[in-house]
């Protein structure tokens, strides 16, 4: 009975959605089930952090490798869990200095905002800062001119690479007007603008009709593998 | 193999870190003391972008959405502050909103470095406001669609977006001049395109930066859907150099402070409009070395081969 409701739900829902752009009159129906889905991702915050306290209490109980990882992982989100909803330094509001706990969570001076601005930040970045050395490493042992296709990619790549830096302009900025296509940042432009707006163009064809196809399938309850376990396909 | 050869096949990856970290810090040093940056050709893109906010009525009312992080603010940070500087150059008012958790403090943030700092006449919800994040990624564009403020009925500070004089005009996100909109992945420009740009029946421009990993996918859509497009830092650049000649030429000075600026007069550009310029020095020390190690990866790869070849005759 559960799975006929739960089945019956995501059917209407999706109809609705896919109806309303065509018929104004279901226009705000559209925005109604929008509004319940927005609901719902919010909540989805909720169960994310539950797994996640879950899934991290787990592995310190079982003392599994890297369980240090997890405690600190624990550590942090209760911290900032604590210090966001507690407002912990929140400057207060002006326009209700008397209310305790009118400011932003994440006002100047707030704690919530040193987190962010000497912990998270720093972080983050620093990962995205990480990729270049691990991409400059596997440049060199991996990006290898085996055969003809891989030659092409390696041409490519050295292209786009120069071109999009001063380099370009550096080594083919002499190039006489006639010969100005051949200049590095106009090939990489070329390159990006013809070669790889018709690959990316067939890729997203193809994803739009699979999307659709799969979205039929949810739609007329043929495929129910986004009910987890149980659900299965027709 | 010996010699040469035989240290860049043995070599320990440590010593790529360090030519990697040398190749980065090199132009950072060079540049932060000499204070100069790279001279930038603007491609067709970037220009769009930059004309697409120019030829705007002045007071036209620009939808500003941050969809990134910190951990991708080293490319669009500068996105996101050129974008903010010009429409308060051209007297543009700004609605901010985000889709990602932590754009409405990336917001916060461009506030404080352009609006509150070099146009402090500007005021909170009347010539601009940050309406901060909402969840529901593709959902949110669908309310927005018909109803602008059912999906921010509150900013990010928590005053009703009901009767905020910047709104006043706004029904729907079709009722906004531009969408400009800053893209670190899902949700992001994509979906903008997908969901608001092509169900509003191309009657909202948008113009759209985004990171280096994106661009490619970007590519489709413009200039059809997306009229104007930054790709990574690049983009940025360019941008970035375009307003700056704006503000330089003496011609625009008029202009520029008829909108009330303090800025624009001044022949020094400030050095958090030339970060974006300031940043192509470490990305062309990066890629010269990638380009030098594919190479010699490439010259152990082929010594490999030719001596394996040998062993095998």
């Amino acid at each position: 009975m559960m799975r006929i409701v739960a089945m019956a739900i995501a059917s209407i829902a999706g109809l609705v959605m896919l109806l309303s752009p065509f018929f104004p009159d279901l226009e705000s129906v559209g925005a109604q089930s929008s509004e319940i889905f927005n609901v719902i991702a919010a909540i989805a915050f909720i169960l994310g952090a539950g797994s996640l306290v879950k899934v991290n209490l787990s592995r310190i109980g079982r003392r599994d490798a890297g369980w240090g990882y997890a405690l600190v992982t624990l550590l942090c989100f209760a911290i900032t869990l604590i210090v966001g909803l507690g407002k912990i330094g929140v400057p207060p509001n002006p326009q209700f200095a008397a209310t305790p706990w009118a400011g932003e969570k994440d006002a100047a001076g707030s704690a919530f905002a040193w987190i962010y601005e000497f912990v998270l930040t720093p972080i983050t970045s620093t990962m995205f800062a990480l990729l270049a050395f691990y991409v400059a490493s596997a440049a060199f042992r991996a990006f290898r001119a085996k055969n003809r296709e891989a030659m092409l990619l390696l041409g490519t790549a050295f292209i786009v690479l120069l071109g999009r830096t001063f380099a370009g302009v550096w080594l083919t900025g002499g190039l006489p007007e006639w010969a100005s296509g051949l200049r590095l940042e106009n090939l990489s432009m070329f390159i990006m603008q013809v070669f790889n707006t018709a690959g990316n163009r067939a890729i997203i064809i193809g994803i739009a009709l699979g999307v659709t196809a799969t979205s039929l399938r949810i739609l007329l309850g043929i495929d129910r593998s986004w009910m987890g376990a149980g659900g299965g396909s027709a | 193999m010996q010699g040469v050869l035989g240290i860049l096949e043995r070599l320990d990856r440590r010593w790529v870190f360090l030519a990697m970290a040398l190749a980065v810090a090199g132009p950072i040093l060079v540049m932060g003391i000499t204070r100069k940056t790279l001279p930038e050709t603007p491609t067709d893109a970037s220009r769009a972008v930059f004309q697409a906010v120019q030829s705007l009525p002045r007071g036209s009312t620009v939808l500003l959405s941050f969809d990134f992080d910190p951990g991708s603010a080293g490319e669009l940070e500068p996105m996101g502050v050129s974008m903010a500087r010009q429409c308060a150059l051209c007297g543009h008012k700004m609605v901010f909103i985000s889709l990602w958790p932590l754009g409405g403090q990336m917001i916060d943030q461009t506030i404080k470095k352009v609006l509150r700092a070099d146009f402090p006449h500007l005021q909170d919800g009347v010539d601009y406001v940050n309406l901060g994040f909402q969840a529901g990624n593709e959902q949110v564009m669908r309310v927005v669609l018909t109803d602008f403020k059912r999906a921010f009925p509150t900013t990010k500070s928590g005053r009703a977006t009901a009767d905020l004089p910047i709104l006043s005009g706004i029904q729907r996100v079709g009722d906004f001049a531009l969408l400009a909109e800053v893209s670190a992945g899902y949700p992001g420009s994509k979906e903008w395109v997908q969901y608001v740009v092509s169900a509003s029946g191309g009657k909202l421009p948008m113009v759209s930066g985004c990171t280096g990993v994106q661009t490619p996918q970007l590519y489709p859509y413009f200039p059809g859907q997306i009229r104007g497009l930054l790709g990574a830092i690049k983009g940025a650049a360019e941008y970035e150099s375009l307003i700056n000649a704006w503000v330089l030429d003496p011609a625009n000075a008029a202009e520029i402070a008829s909108t009330g600026a303090d800025v624009g007069v001044s022949a020094v550009i400030p050095p958090k409009y030339l970060e974006a310029q300031r940043r192509m020095g470490p990305q062309l020390g990066a890629h010269l070395l990638m380009v030098v190690l594919i190479l010699l990866g490439n010259v152990v790869y082929l010594a490999q081969r030719r001596s394996q070849r040998r062993a095998a005759a």
